[in-house]
């Protein structure tokens, strides 16, 4: 077990790249604490499969290098680097039967049979799969299957991280809830390091301590699930995350306020640098509906359960807010208030005003 | 309540009636001959089964099929390993996939007969560029017309060229259906690349794999035209297979009651051991 240290990394599939966009993954630089849940999050394409491969040992980085610990393993092969790895669909082998599968990786290594059996006992128990151990695993239920591959990484005692690669993708719904309390379970359980890759947002912060947002090959935020809530580093992290993600308006900085659509708007803190494309950031929970504030024209209403999704319009904009109590009526006209200490201002995308201390 | 309606067999009848012609009426005239002795002129004498008898006894029947169930298990001991081999080093993508592709079919492109006339030629002592090699260059002594190994060797070699690529096509189409994911996941578990081989890629290509042994199996049990173009049989009865033997029997003394029962046979023969081998292969699926 040990740390993961990502230092300045770079990969490129060119053999020659030119500029930025060449680059599958942009410059990552990272360290990652032994035992940690991690997630990298991001779209399809953004970059984080090819993440976890270098991390794996799979793809060898263009430049830069990963440490475990203090041991450089930048150009060793999967096999040497003691990590475990979740594919997308289930991989297991036909012939074997469970038990087989899971004592696979351990035989592969030598182990003596005694510590294979009672190692395969241990893991099938923390599984739930004691009662199938001898029966084929060709056989077997997407989720049960899935569940075999992950014990295949979890058998060996050396693993230095587990990751996993959009390891729900195709297991039924009302099962993909059950199989993530597991995995929770079992990060728990065995203490290693799990790195989890998915575009599913739920999956990534109901797992993860931290969350790795990545979007074209950059990594816009590292964060817990509330920093990331809380406050987006980027206009691409608000929007990602949440439902519905965060409005994000046109409108001119000045000082420590911004003017939208002609009305004055107070901001956490003040504007920092100047030109650029500006935008103002507030997510949907902090927008509330006011006896005075922004006059806006309410243009549909959603009932989404837990709450109401209103939208409303302010001039040529339109955004979003989310309210508790019993929403105005579509057509009427109302009055917005933005929550200053968690309303921003964006410049090209990044964040631009000061924290408040 | 269900309606009966036997209209539906109107939409039968047309395959009845292609099944019929091509392949029950062929059929059960070789079940007439049979079981009757004729002396021409259309008039026919009833034997009962006293020609299955007389085949089944025969000394020259047991060794025309020793001889064809040692040449098609040669075959199949060459070309299923040496088809796997080959589809295994063929690359998975990049510029020389279509060109394996073809390479490797442009053998079964070829006429069976013209495969036989081609290796004939290309044996023959003096005259073939094998021949010639062999004899004249090497200083081996090599005539598949007068030695019986010669004749063996050239005649398996012949079908190794000609069919090994039915393998190799079928088992590399199982090979590049195989998701990278349990290369990676194989790589991460340390398998070696004989467990990757015995654990991954052989289960992945047993479907295929079955059928190209069975079609391997069958073509080669009743193979003719190649070793008939090759070496007519010879020398003396040394590569007279069944098939030959059979057209010898019927065709060359013109006695059809023993080459029709020979026929059914060796019809049934064939028929047994597909069948046997092909439940073995599948057992395991049922499980």
């Amino acid at each position: 077990m040990a740390e993961i240290t990502l230092s300045h990394l770079k990969h490129s599939y060119l053999p020659d790249p030119k500029g930025p966009e060449d680059y599958a993954l942009k410059e990552i630089d990272v360290t990652w604490r032994d035992g940690g849940a991690y997630a990298l999050l991001g779209p399809s394409g953004c970059g984080k499969s090819t993440l976890l491969n270098i991390i794996s040992g799979l793809l060898t980085p263009s430049e830069g290098r990963v440490l475990f610990g203090s041991e450089d393993v930048t150009t060793l092969p999967p096999d040497r680097r003691n990590i475990a790895q979740v594919f997308q669909f289930p991989v297991i082998y036909d012939t074997m039967t469970v038990r087989q599968n899971l004592a696979f990786p351990l035989r592969n290594r030598g182990v003596d049979e005694g510590t294979i059996a009672k190692r395969v006992g241990e893991i099938a128990e923390m599984l739930d799969v004691t009662d199938m151990l001898d029966v084929r695993a060709a056989g077997l239920s997407p989720d049960n299957k899935q569940k075999i591959s992950m014990g295949r990484g979890l058998v060996r005692d050396d693993v230095n991280a587990v990751m996993f690669d959009e390891p729900l993708t195709v297991i039924d719904p009302h099962l993909k809830w059950v199989l993530r309390s597991k995995l929770k379970e079992l990060h728990q359980r065995v203490k290693a390091t799990m790195i989890y890759v998915t575009h599913d947002q739920t999956e990534a912060l109901t797992f993860a301590d931290e969350v790795v947002v990545m979007q074209d090959g950059e990594v816009v935020q590292i964060g817990t699930p509330v920093e990331l809530f809380e406050r987006p580093q980027h206009t691409f992290v608000g929007h990602f995350i949440g439902s519905p993600g965060m409005n994000v308006l046109p409108c001119e900085a000045r000082g420590d306020r911004a003017v939208f659509e002609g009305h004055d708007v107070a901001l956490e803190g003040a504007v920092i640098g100047n030109g650029g494309d500006v935008a103002l950031g507030v997510r949907p929970e902090h927008v509330r509906v006011a006896e005075a504030g922004i006059p806006a024209t309410v243009t549909k209403v959603s009932d989404v359960g837990r709450h109401f999704v209103v939208e409303a319009q302010v001039g040529a904009s339109s955004l979003k807010a989310v309210l508790e109590e019993a929403p105005p009526e579509k057509g009427s006209a109302v009055h917005l208030a933005f929550q200053p200490e968690k309303t921003r201002v964006y410049r090209d995308g990044w964040i631009a005003t000061e924290a408040r201390s | 309540m269900k309606t009966v309606n036997q209209r539906a067999w109107f939409f039968v009848l047309p395959v009845l009636f292609l099944v019929a012609f091509n392949a029950l009426v062929p059929m059960m005239t070789v079940v007439n001959y049979s079981v009757q002795e004729t002396f021409g002129n259309n008039k026919f004498f009833w034997q009962g089964l006293d020609w299955f008898e007389q085949i089944l006894r025969s000394e020259r029947f047991q060794a025309a099929l020793g001889r064809q169930f040692l040449f098609t298990g040669i075959i199949l001991a060459i070309e299923v390993p040496l088809g796997i081999i080959i589809a295994l080093s063929m690359p998975r993508k990049g510029f020389w996939v279509p060109v394996c592709l073809v390479l490797m079919a442009l053998p079964m492109l070829i006429p069976w007969n013209v495969v036989g006339a081609m290796w004939n030629i290309f044996a023959l002592p003096k005259i073939g560029m094998l021949g010639y090699f062999m004899n004249d260059v090497l200083g081996v002594n090599y005539d598949m017309t007068q030695d019986p190994l010669a004749a063996w060797i050239t005649v398996v070699v012949m079908d190794v060229w000609h069919w090994t690529s039915l393998v190799v096509l079928l088992c590399y189409a199982g090979l590049v259906s195989i998701p990278d994911a349990y290369y990676q996941a194989a790589k991460i578990d340390g398998a070696s690349p004989w467990a990757v081989f015995r654990y991954i890629q052989l289960p992945k290509m047993k479907t295929v794999l079955t059928i190209a042994i069975l079609l391997r199996f069958m073509d080669s049990f009743n193979i003719y035209t190649e070793p008939f173009v090759l070496t007519g049989g010879g020398p003396g009865n040394s590569t007279t297979l069944l098939s030959i033997d059979l057209v010898k029997i019927a065709l060359g003394q013109f006695d059809l009651g023993p080459a029709a029962a020979m026929s059914l046979i060796y019809f049934a023969i064939t028929l047994l051991v597909s069948w046997v081998f092909y439940t073995l292969m599948t057992k395991d699926d049922q499980q």
